[in-house]
């Protein structure tokens, strides 16, 4: 049998990099050697828990974040493979399940790249260097005289060996410590187009997506939920709905109360997902509206105005802001208004869940794998040891399939059922009961000297926050979703930021790029305010915001460089032909944003036809730091600008007596093909760290439209969706 | 029973004659590449060729769709063949999902359409949503399918 020595413990940490690894050292000893256990009775070589080759050559790469179009399953293996000189064609990528042994596998945050470059290219090395060693040994000669490349080591008299030859001996091999990376000009797949691994399989329809997944004797389930948020069930009728050729059974759904636990119901049973959606349909339920009954859009986005007219709570402040007001020459007011907003994915929240033995086997399109798996294990009272959460690709994520309760839902109902049963959300289901994007209501001062300086700047926001998901209650942001605002780069003497108590009346969460949609829609369209008063072009008054070259000033390990934001600013202009003479009628907005570590601008020609605006193009930049592939980047872009149309255009969620009015993509709108902009994407050449590619790109969107639409026609709109202003 | 010709295959199955195809298809026969987007022929996700034209197979009960050539995205037909390879050639997918239906959409279109004008692709792939944001591509994808086929 292979030593177990070259997957020890001690390196498998260290080659995962963990910050975390007391948390493992805690945890996972039980579950490493079950698969290492796996591993060796195929005598495989295994340098780590990431990289299988086997004796035939075929190299097994395991994929520990979720594939939900950015192509991180492309991405990160390619990395290894790369630093492996392994031949991507042999190449094959596994999910891995839910499992603290693989680290944080949370996909959100525009993170995985950014996190897990560095040990993959470790990794990736590491089992180079023992291929290298193994062939040295095989051969009898020195190492120096022996080269990796394109999955064989070559000698330097010419002689050569394929990789699937070397595990043999390979395994046998101490996993060394201090391995050499390659020089970034002899990278072959980082920083070039690789396709998307699973691309086959999605063109042909063979991609199995969580609503894909099938196991035997599976039954299907669609829950009705209180139209109110956190509203219960008082009674219901299910007599009608026993009579419907298919349903098999009407199972009462209890609350769940955490922040991923089920919000409760009544489920429909059946032999197919037609036969749930109509039994749903056909049940008859007296509800419990509860505490949110009351909650209206409409009049709780006045009370938020009213809010941020008020004196709120000082979060950062600098300089004196009521002697830069009183001594400024033009002070400069305005709110701003921004509505909720909900994912849909094309793919609804899913999940099978299967209970059987005192275990559970879960498969669902998920962003937080092990997040379900707890869910579920506490739920159950079992260890979460006899929990395994297969992780299907997903149909989409943005943020919705960060938060299981979905599986939660499916693992009540096997549990009642004692067999598999998939949970499918109608479209409908997954608009109306979400974990939505906050609204917020925006308040931004300036005072300006004679010249057209800025010397002053007052922002003061309120939004319901995400903290109220996981400590009810909660009425003021976090950290995190003020940091956009807080932080923003500009070189003005005298700043203060402010938040004002906002209630939560629905499930709050993240959506791609969460607070910082809002807030940058704020920042970018008051500061092109700003250059109008001033007199200034919009372009060369947001550069003097900016002010000098710098490092500002943040706890991140990022450094915030102001020359990279005025850099892509800069750039995006003259991509779009900033300043040139363009076609009569013709206006071009310019935002830019610092989210995820990344550096975006954005500019957007417009026009307006028939009162309605038309965009003749897009620019996009983006700073990113080391591009690990350049294709995903560019589609990430890409996307970002519809994801950010979609939002600027018809997002809004609205709510009547605590009821969100929208339905499904009739009234949650989503650009389409004839109204989708030519984009142009320029990457920014970085030897910098990775920082975030899935999120950067859509706060930029909204301000920059609505800066050309000003430019264009002398309106401003200072609240979202455009649509309710007529203007698209 | 209901006959269901599917990809040049006769399938008999026992349903409830209401039930649309998609769920037939996903649920019973097990062709799962077509997909659930919205139930109320909004996005487009489920389309399958009926007689060579685009349908939300979400919409169509089974009932009425015996004696119908069905395609779905797992089936062969010439364009649905040439465009896989240009989608494959512009990288266009990102999650993936949508993808079916808009091969689907865009196989009828070229049916019937061989030299479309933007603005004949537009029109046709309006009916299909994708929240990923693909559109620039899936365009590029069509005209360049179009123009290989012309070429040819």
């Amino acid at each position: 049998m292979a030593p177990i020595k070259n997957i020890s413990r001690r390196h498998f940490l260290k080659n995962m990099g963990l910050a975390s690894g007391g948390l493992i050292l805690a945890t996972s000893l039980s579950s490493f050697s079950h698969l290492t256990e796996d591993h060796l009775k195929k005598e495989t070589f295994n340098p780590n828990l990431f990289i299988e080759l086997l004796p035939d050559g075929r190299l097994i790469l395991v994929a520990s974040r979720s594939e939900m179009g950015q192509g991180i399953r492309t991405s990160l293996t390619s990395v290894i493979a790369d630093e492996m000189e392994a031949d991507w064609s042999r190449v094959t990528v596994k999910q891995a399940t839910g499992n603290a042994i693989y680290g944080d596998q949370n996909t959100d945050g525009s993170k995985s790249v950014r996190n897990l470059y560095q040990s993959m290219r470790e990794m990736g090395a590491t089992a180079k260097a023992m291929l290298i060693s193994a062939a040295s040994k095989t051969w009898k000669v020195p190492e120096t005289e022996c080269v990796a490349e394109n999955h064989f080591v070559i000698h330097t008299s010419g002689k050569k060996i394929g990789y699937g030859d070397l595990v043999s001996t390979a395994i046998t091999l101490d996993i060394p410590d201090n391995v050499k990376l390659k020089s970034s000009k002899d990278f072959k797949y980082i920083g070039k187009e690789l396709p998307s691994i699973d691309i086959h399989d999605i063109i042909s329809g063979k991609a199995i997506f969580g609503l894909d997944k099938r196991v035997p004797n599976l039954k299907f389930a669609a829950i009705k939920r209180c139209p109110v948020t956190f509203g219960t069930v008082k009674s219901f009728d299910k007599t009608d709905v026993l009579k419907i050729p298919g349903v098999i059974d009407v199972i009462e759904v209890p609350r769940i109360i955490k922040p991923f636990g089920a919000l409760g119901g009544v489920a429909v049973i059946a032999t197919s997902t037609w036969a749930a959606f109509k039994g749903k349909e056909a049940l008859k339920i007296d509800w419990d509206y509860g505490a949110n009954a009351e909650y209206t859009t409409n009049t709780f986005i006045t009370e938020l105005t009213e809010t941020v007219q008020k004196p709120g709570k000082v979060n950062k402040s600098k300089g004196n802001i009521d002697q830069a007001f009183t001594k400024g020459d033009k002070l400069i007011e305005h709110t701003y208004q921004l509505p909720h907003l909900v994912h849909t994915p094309m793919e609804v929240p899913n999940a099978i869940s299967w209970v059987k033995d005192g275990t559970c086997e879960v498969w669902a399109p998920l962003q937080t794998p092990q997040a379900a798996r707890k869910e579920v294990a506490d739920y159950l009272g079992i260890n979460q040891e006899k929990v395994t959460v297969n992780v299907t690709l997903l149909g989409g994520g943005f943020g919705r399939k960060s938060k299981p309760d979905y599986v939660v839902e499916a693992t009540i109902l096997s549990k009642e059922i004692q067999g598999p049963v998939q949970v499918v959300w109608t479209r409908e289901d997954d608009i109306q009961h979400s974990y939505y994007h906050t609204t917020s209501a925006q308040y931004l001062k300036a005072s300006l000297d004679n010249s057209g300086r800025v010397t002053g700047w007052l922002h003061r926001l309120a939004l319901p926050t995400i903290k109220s998901t996981f400590q009810p209650g909660a009425n003021y942001p976090l950290g995190g979703e003020i940091g956009s605002a807080l932080n923003v780069p500009y070189d003005i003497p005298n700043m203060q930021f402010e938040t004002g108590k906002a209630d939560a009346h629905l499930r709050i969460g993240w959506l791609r790029s969460v607070v910082n949609i809002p807030n940058a829609f704020c920042i970018n369209v008051f500061s092109d305010e700003l250059a109008y008063e001033a007199g200034i072009d919009p372009l060369e008054f947001r550069l003097q915001l900016i002010g000098s070259d710098r490092i500002e000033k943040t706890k991140e390990k990022f450094k915030y460089d102001t020359a990279k934001l005025k850099h892509v600013l800069k750039k995006a202009a003259k991509n779009a032909g900033y300043g040139n003479s363009l076609p009569e009628g013709h206006a071009i907005g310019l935002a830019v944003h610092y989210s995820f570590f990344s550096y975006v601008a954005a500019a957007i020609e417009v026009s307006i036809v028939d009162n309605k605006v038309k965009i003749h193009n897009v620019n996009m930049v983006i700073d990113c730091g080391v591009v690990v592939n350049k294709n995903s980047v560019r589609a990430q872009m890409e996307g970002a600008v519809i994801f950010g149309l979609s939002l600027a255009y018809y997002g809004n969620i609205s709510t009547t007596n605590g009821q969100v009015e929208q339905n499904n993509f009739n009234d949650y709108k989503i650009i389409r093909m004839p109204e989708a902009p030519k984009t142009h994407v320029e990457i920014i050449e970085s030897e910098s760290a990775p920082t975030g590619v899935g999120e950067p790109g859509v706060p930029v969107i909204a301000p920059a439209l609505v800066n050309a639409i000003f430019k264009a026609t002398g309106q401003r709109y200072r609240s979202l969706p455009l649509s309710k202003h007529g203007i698209v | 029973m209901i006959t269901l010709n599917i990809n040049g295959k006769n399938h008999e199955i026992d349903a409830d004659p209401s039930m649309p195809l998609l769920w037939a298809l996903r649920d019973i026969i097990g062709y799962t590449g077509t997909k659930y987007g919205c139930g109320k022929g909004l996005c487009g996700s489920c389309m399958v060729l009926m007689d060579g034209n685009a349908v939300n197979s979400c919409l169509m009960p089974i009932s009425a769709m015996q004696g119908r050539a069905l395609i779905t995205i797992e089936g062969e037909t010439e364009n649905l063949q040439k465009l896989q390879q240009t989608w494959t050639d512009l990288n266009v997918p990102q999650c993936g999902f949508c993808q079916p239906g808009q091969l689907i959409s865009a196989t009828a279109l070229l049916n019937k359409n061989p030299k479309p004008s933007e603005e004949d692709i537009d029109n046709a792939m309006a009916r299909n949503i994708c929240r990923c944001g693909t559109y620039q591509r899936i365009k590029k994808a069509i005209q360049n399918t179009a123009e290989i086929k012309i070429k040819q």
